[in-house]
């Protein structure tokens, strides 16, 4: 089921004509369901917006209303006051580092599984799919005390460490490889060339796609992870944006101004990221299952 | 074993009748293989297989995840059967994701039939759909505390222009767990929609125009022809989300905490309470464990009961 929504091809593509025969027509009724539906989805960030910009006399009214300027202090606040500059570095280092860790394994591990016929590779690959099956929440409790003996709790590296390669990536990696006509590498491989540069050479320039649906898989999952970050880590000068965010919120309790400039400017960059490469985006959740 | 002798025994042929050529073939994609696979292996073994296998003993101890557990057999498992916010934590938790999956399933069929036309303003609709997808689960509970709060949120302050009461919402003991199913419906209803959205278009033109002349109505065609062909789409998406539902944590880490009294204690945030701040270690693994069992048993259910509806449905 899941393996049939990973082959390649356009996922959202063009619309098809949906009604053939009926070109000609009034504005369509689905304006009756589409209108307030866009309005519904879009309030909670329109109103984030329009809070950040609002000095904290504005946001204490009821019933509330529009702001009467623009109050751009609230966003110098957050950098002032909190460390958010650290929060989106943190970010921004474990994020790329384990992007570019899955990029590499995933796509070593997910050619040898797809065309190396190597000792154990069979029962070694059903083991890595059986933790597929496993919540997180099971591996979490020793996950913390292996990160510990390790001596990362509290440090970036609890952050890395555990998500340097994922199941998920190296099965995808291995659908795309085993999609690829084999006479490509057999060609290489009568040249002499070996193992490794065929993967580097011939191999991995045809896999633009399935890596850009990693990276964006890999990068949403990690930017937005809560749950691990919150286990293991304490201080807030190693705290990711998320995390930072929660901590914010038990801080500055009820200055929502202040918060919702946070809020804002923590999904700013994947707002920006997902409007400049919708197309992939979508494709890339819709070849997977993750939020 | 038998594959390693099965693989191993025309090697030896090959390399007498062969010159050394095949034996270094054969010993090079045995070593490129594992050389390829085993920082995989081993990060996974490592934080995947090991920590499943720790967590199942850590459930038969009594572990404050700091000195070393004591051994207690199934004393764990025994407790939860008569720990009565155990019991209630798994009532919150079955009945929000038996709200949760249906409003999310039907919501984003709805919405991905409306989105797959040529309307006017297609992109933006999509987008306006879309985004909640991307915005974190912290970012949604922070944004939703602030839309709710009953003194100054929005939400009450429509419903005053309206003539409704202000709602008490996250701190309303009877509005708290259905205000969560609510904003996190927000948060998930793209993902829905992005799945069908993909599976409607590859349902072929040519049916729904046979359905046509045949004096279908667009509206007949859609329940008649493509729901039934979306079947495995709406199977994946209903234990997909079944199981996300399960595992709900982060919104309401951010918003009620569990509370208030209680009213939001899902099973998650129980098993996050008993490990973190009351350090049962041993206790939360068996919650973890009966977690495990629960989404391996609903999933499977889920298999059969979905593949065995969508076999009848192909039978007139």
């Amino acid at each position: 089921m899941t393996s049939s929504t990973m082959l390649p091809g356009p996922v959202v593509g063009p619309l098809p004509d949906a009604e053939p025969g009926s070109r000609h027509r009034r504005p369509s009724g689905w304006h009756l369901l589409l209108i307030p539906l866009s309005v519904v989805m879009m309030t909670p960030l329109i109103w984030m917006v329009i809070t950040a910009v609002s000095t904290l006399e504005e946001a204490r009214r009821f019933p509330p209303g529009l702001p009467t300027g623009i109050q751009w202090s609230n966003f110098v606040d957050v950098w002032t006051q909190s460390p958010f500059g650290l929060w989106l570095l943190n970010t921004v280092i474990v994020s790329s580092v384990v992007v570019v860790a899955n990029l590499v394994l995933c796509s070593l591990a997910g050619y040898a599984f797809a065309r190396i016929r190597f000792h154990g590779s069979g029962i070694v690959f059903v083991l890595l799919l059986a933790t597929l099956m496993v919540p997180f929440q099971v591996v979490m409790i020793p996950t913390l005390l292996i990160v510990k003996s390790f001596g990362l709790i509290d440090q970036l590296g609890a952050l890395i460490v555990p998500n340097l390669v994922a199941v998920f990536g190296i099965f995808m990696m291995r659908q795309f490889f085993m999609a690829l006509p084999p006479e490509l590498e057999e060609a290489a491989r009568m040249d002499g060339a070996s193992r490794l540069g065929v993967f580097t050479k011939v191999l991995l320039p045809l896999m633009g796609p399935p890596l850009a649906t990693l990276t964006i898989l890999t990068f949403l999952s990690i930017w937005n992870d809560f749950l691990w970050p919150l286990i293991v880590i304490q201080s807030p000068e190693h705290m990711t944006l998320q995390l930072g965010l929660a901590s914010l919120q038990g801080s500055h309790l009820t200055n929502w101004p202040f918060l919702m400039a946070a809020t804002l400017m923590s999904q700013l960059p994947l707002i920006v990221l997902f409007l400049l490469g919708q197309r992939l985006f979508v494709r890339s959740i819709a070849s997977s299952g993750i939020k | 074993m038998a594959s390693t002798a099965a693989d191993t025994g025309p090697e030896p042929l090959a390399a007498r009748t062969r010159p050394s050529v095949l034996r270094r073939i054969w010993w090079s994609d045995h070593l490129a293989g594992w050389g390829f696979v085993s920082p995989s292996v081993l990060l996974i073994g490592l934080f995947g297989l090991v920590p499943v296998v720790w967590a199942f003993v850590l459930s038969f101890q009594h572990n404050d995840l700091t000195t070393g557990g004591t051994w207690v057999g199934m004393a764990n498992y025994r407790q939860l059967l008569q720990d009565p916010m155990f019991r209630h934590a798994v009532r919150n938790t079955l009945v929000y994701t038996l709200v949760f999956v249906p409003v999310c399933i039907f919501g984003s069929l709805l919405v991905a039939a409306a989105l797959n036309r040529r309307v006017r303003g297609i992109t933006f609709y999509r987008l306006a759909v879309f985004i909640p997808v991307v915005t974190s689960t912290v970012a949604t509970a922070i944004m939703f505390n602030w839309l709710l709060d009953p003194d100054y949120g929005m939400v009450n302050g429509v419903l005053a222009k309206i003539g409704i009461p202000a709602q008490g919402f996250f701190r309303d003991p009877h509005e708290a767990l259905m205000s969560i199913v609510a904003m996190t419906v927000w948060g998930w209803l793209g993902f829905g929609v992005i799945i069908y959205l993909a599976a409607l278009q590859s349902v072929p033109g040519e049916l729904l125009e046979a359905a046509a002349i045949d004096g279908c109505s667009r509206w007949r065609a859609f329940w008649r022809v493509e729901v039934p062909l979306l079947a495995p789409t709406t199977l994946f998406l209903v234990i997909w989300l079944t199981i996300n539902a399960l595992q709900l944590f982060d919104e309401i880490y951010v918003t009620t905490k569990g509370g208030p009294v209680g009213a939001t204690t899902v099973l998650v945030y129980y098993l996050y309470e008993q490990a973190f701040m009351f350090f049962h270690g041993g206790y939360a693994s068996a919650i973890a464990y009966v977690l495990f069992l629960a989404i391996l048993v609903v999933t499977v259910v889920q298999l059969t009961v979905g593949r065995r509806l969508s076999y009848q449905q192909r039978r007139p």
